[in-house]
Parts: C-alpha cells; structure tokens; sequence
C-alpha cells in the first residue's frame, strides 16, 4: 500500500525521589498525575482535541497514542507532542508537590526498563492490506525486527554484563552497552499474548477500520525512541518493508531459527558480525541480514517510484547506520540515532570522570537520556544545544498538541473539542463517536481512517456548538 | 518552547523559563575543535548540575510493575 496509517502507543516510567523525604508510590504518583486528566474528561482514559489517546495503562504507566498519521511527518511530530503531553503532566504534579512542601522530583521516563528488569512498551500499529498473507508477511517481517535494533535501538548499559536468557537481573559479566533496551524482554515471535509472554508481534486482529480491506500490523518488540530521526527511521524502514511485501516482491526466506535468543544476540553484539541461525540451517550477521533488506528495499523504490518525499532521507539514514555499525564508527549516526547518540554521551562522560559502564552513575545517565524534563533530560539538553537532528519542526510539534492529523483523527479531535468545551456528555473510541446528550443520543461510525470529512459527523459538531443536543 | 496546555490553567512551564538558548553551529578546523571541548565541558558540567549526588539510590527508586 502507498497511502498507510501509522501510530505509536508510548508507555512512560514514572517515579517520584525523594532524597531528604517520603517519595510517592508509583501508583500514587501515577494517581496524582492523572488528577488533572480526571478533571478535564471526568475519566482517566480520554481522547484528546489532537485526536490522540491519554490513559493509565496496566502497572501504573502512563500511556499515550497517537491518533491515526497518514504520514511519516505527522507521525513522528504526533509521537512528539504526546511527550509533552504527559511530560507537561509530570510539570503539573512537580508544582502541585513543591506547593504541598511534599518536596522531592518527579521524573518521567521515555524508555523501556526500570531499575528490577520490568518492562513496558512502545508498541507500533501499521495498517496493511488484508489481501497480504499474513504469514508471509510475518515471515519476513520477524529477521528485519530482530536486527533493526543494530540502527533504532534505544542503547542500554549493563553494569554487570549481559542477563542470562530468561533472568531479569543483570549478569555477573563485565560492564557492556547493548543496542536495545526491550531486546532482553521479549520471549517469542508472534502471538496474541502482550504482558505474560511477550512476542514481537501482536496478532490480535482489531483492524479499527473496515476489516474487509484491512487489518492492523501491531508492532511490540521496538524501543522508544527519543530522537525524532530514529523514529522516522523505525517507522519509515518498517513501511518500506511491508510495502514491498505486500507488493507481492519475492524475497529470499530468512526465517530465523530462534526469534528470541537471536534478538538477544544481535543486541548484545555492537559489531553486528555474529553469526544467527536460520531455520534452513545457513548462518546470516545481523548486519548481513540488514544489508539484504536495503538493497531489496532500494531496487524496489528504483523500479517503483517513492511513495512520499522523506523516503531519501529514510534510505540514507538506513545505510549510514548500517555503514556506522560495519566500520564502527558511531560518528557518522551520533546525532541521529540514539543508541549512537547516547553512548557517545556517556563515553565523553566516563573518560572526564574516569569511570567505566560497571559505575551507578553510568546507570544514572542511561535513565537520565530518556527522562522527559526540557530541563533535568539528557537527550532534551542536547537537543537545545543542537547536537541532535530533528525530523519535524518545534512549530510542528507545538501544533500536534493541538491539532490532528490530516485523517479521521481530526474528525474526533473536532468532535472532542466541540464537546468539551459545549459541556456535552460524550463517549469516543478509535471508529465510533458516541453523543449522549440530553436530547438526543446519537453513534457515529467513522469507518474510514483516511476519510477527513464525514456528513453525519459535520451535522453532529454543528448541533453541539448550537447547543441543539 | 512555550507549552500548549491541554489539562489545567497554568502558565507555562517555569522551569523552562531560564533555559538557554540553543548554542550555535560550530564553524570549522581548530575553532571546531576548541568550540567542541568547551561545548563538551559546558555539557558535563550541566549534567552534573542537574543529577541526583546519589546515583545508587536513584536508579533503585525507580521501580515499577510490568506494562505491556
């Protein structure tokens, strides 16, 4: 498919310290962060003005998704906002305490592990054709997320070396830094299951639009993603792919023997040389592997044409990451990738300070990079010093706070806009539109994620802002 | 970076009120490379600045149930 919908579901960490005092549980403190969201939506799952969703998800996380993107662009400023949103939260909460004499820090964390080896997600929803075999496509799907960690992985220090398989303690190795943060928690390739048994992806099929043409591609094993640049790349190199699967492009079957310890693998490798086995008994390198898929992907946007105007960037950044990865040198990604951008903060760190990965302070920084603070954030830090690329402008992430996307999310955004502030008791998912007004009760289904403009939704809005309902 | 406020009626954020401005692209050559190791010190020395002293105890604070 050319045109596609995207979104992004973040799982944020939370924790409140305390120093000289009593922190706040993380269920209190998740409790007390969503005291304003309570407020404003009488709920604490609420759709927003922007199109996107605000909720508290299982263990307390603050969550938000995106509204539907229809481009590159706007899902990567959509993913953006989303941080500010719940960060501005974490602002509130910090005032809120500061005035209680509660004291103490809030922080709020756009990663994928805390400090005893839980895990939550960052979870990516594609939408694809349903004349696509879905086994097929998962096929070839399943090596290319195993080994994208080698260019979007998140980075993660091990003071103590790798985790054995299957334990959430640290190992008893020496120091080392992996590509990814999730790698370490997934245990299979696909299934229905999301918290018991992690796999990669998701089938559970809720296409949240007509189910005759389409289905939703869910996405579970990926990092969150701080840099913008990197999640351009996550989402557009994933789009790519399944573009030219779904296509029906022949490609080679590199089913991997074990999913689960081959993601480990490839993490824990910085050279991205070590040798993963295929089902058919042949041996590929993750970066072998990764070469493979862009130089397929490239011949096939020769042949076919770009389907948008960021696909350039997209294939450059691609094979320069890979390129930094096979010549180890992480210059050449450092300030666009965050694997890359990262360990060349905490290297510059540990040689001024004289400390190795094994340091807590080490530990300290990992945690720090993905903390969403503009001020007490490491990666927010470099970006307001300009060490960092961006993907969308800071007037374009300002507006994704406010506004949605060119797709049916702006038809919801609309509708919770005009209800909210009309006072009108309503109820909205991802399709239905929901009035439950004194007079009239009314459902609208928006069955079309593309589809901007809807009659029955237009007349609906007109008579909130009336107050006919 | 003014803040668009969706939930409350607050002003913006204060804490970002006194941040810096974004440091200028650096130039070329030896002006490059000085500008590096001062831009790199100021860095440190920021992180320093707004890092808990007790690393340990930060980091093991920091614990949550499961998400997806």
């Amino acid at each position: 498919m050319d045109r596609r919908i995207y979104g992004i579901e973040t799982e944020f960490g939370l924790t409140h310290s305390a120093p000289q005092g009593r922190a706040l549980s993380a269920d209190d403190a998740a409790r007390r962060l969503f005291a304003p969201v309570l407020a404003w939506g009488r709920a604490s799952n609420v759709f927003l003005p922007n199109g996107g969703r605000l909720y508290l998800d299982v263990g307390s996380h603050p969550e938000y998704a995106t509204a539907e993107a229809a481009t590159l662009h706007d899902v990567v400023a959509q993913d953006a906002a989303g941080e500010r949103i719940v960060d501005d939260l974490r602002a509130q909460l910090q005032r809120t305490l500061d005035e209680e004499g509660v004291g103490g820090t809030v922080h709020l964390f756009k990663n994928n592990v805390d400090s005893a080896g839980n895990s939550f997600g960052s979870h990516e929803n594609y939408m694809i054709s349903r004349r696509t075999e879905f086994a097929r496509l998962v096929q070839h799907l399943l090596p290319f997320l195993v080994t994208r960690q080698i260019l979007v992985g998140a980075g993660r220090v091990h003071p103590t070396g790798q985790p054995p398989f299957g334990a959430l303690t640290p190992g008893d190795g020496s120091p080392s830094y992996s590509f990814s943060q999730r790698a370490d928690h997934i245990w299979e390739g696909s299934s229905s299951a999301t918290t018991r048994s992690r796999p990669m992806i998701n089938t559970r099929d809720e296409p949240h639009a007509d189910a005759q043409h389409y289905r939703r591609l869910h996405v579970i094993t990926g990092d969150s993603s701080m840099s913008q640049t990197t999640t351009a790349l996550k989402i557009g190199t994933t789009d790519l792919l399944l573009r030219m699967i779904e296509a029906g492009q022949i490609l080679p079957d590199r089913t991997l023997a074990d999913p689960a310890t081959a993601l480990r693998v490839v993490s824990h490798d910085l050279t991205g040389t070590a040798a993963l086995e295929l089902a058919n008994g042949e041996r590929r390198s993750a970066l072998e592997l990764q070469h493979e898929y862009l130089d397929a992907v490239t011949r096939f946007v020769a042949r076919h044409g770009a389907h948008h105007d960021r696909v350039d960037r997209v294939l450059d950044l691609w094979e320069r990451g890979l390129r930094a990865v096979a010549e180890q040198d992480a210059s050449l990604v450092d300030r666009e990738l965050d694997w890359a951008i990262k360990k060349k903060l905490l290297d510059s760190y540990a040689a001024s300070h004289d400390m190795d990965y094994s340091h807590p302070r080490m530990v300290q920084l990992d945690l720090a990079y993905h903390d969403t603070s503009a001020t007490h954030g490491l990666f927010h830090m470099l970006e307001r010093r300009g060490a960092v690329e961006s993907f969308v402008s800071p007037e374009d992430v300002s507006r994704a706070l406010v506004e949605a996307p060119g797709t049916r999310a702006s038809l919801r955004g609309r509708f919770v806009a005009a209800a909210h502030d009309a006072g009108v008791n309503h109820t909205v998912d991802w399709v239905h539109l929901k009035l439950n007004g004194e007079h009239q009760q009314r459902t609208i289904m928006c069955k079309d994620p593309f589809a901007t403009t809807q009659q029955d939704v237009e007349d609906v809005i007109r008579d909130i802002t009336r107050g006919d309902v | 970076m003014a803040q668009e406020r969706i939930f409350g009626t607050g002003s913006r954020r204060e804490e970002e009120t006194d941040a810096p401005d974004p440091a200028t692209p650096p130039t070329s050559g030896a002006a490059q490379a000085r500008h590096d190791t001062q831009g790199t010190d100021d860095l440190l020395a920021e992180i320093d600045g707004v890092l808990e002293t007790n690393a340990e105890a930060f980091v093991k604070g920091f614990v949550q149930k499961g998400g997806q």
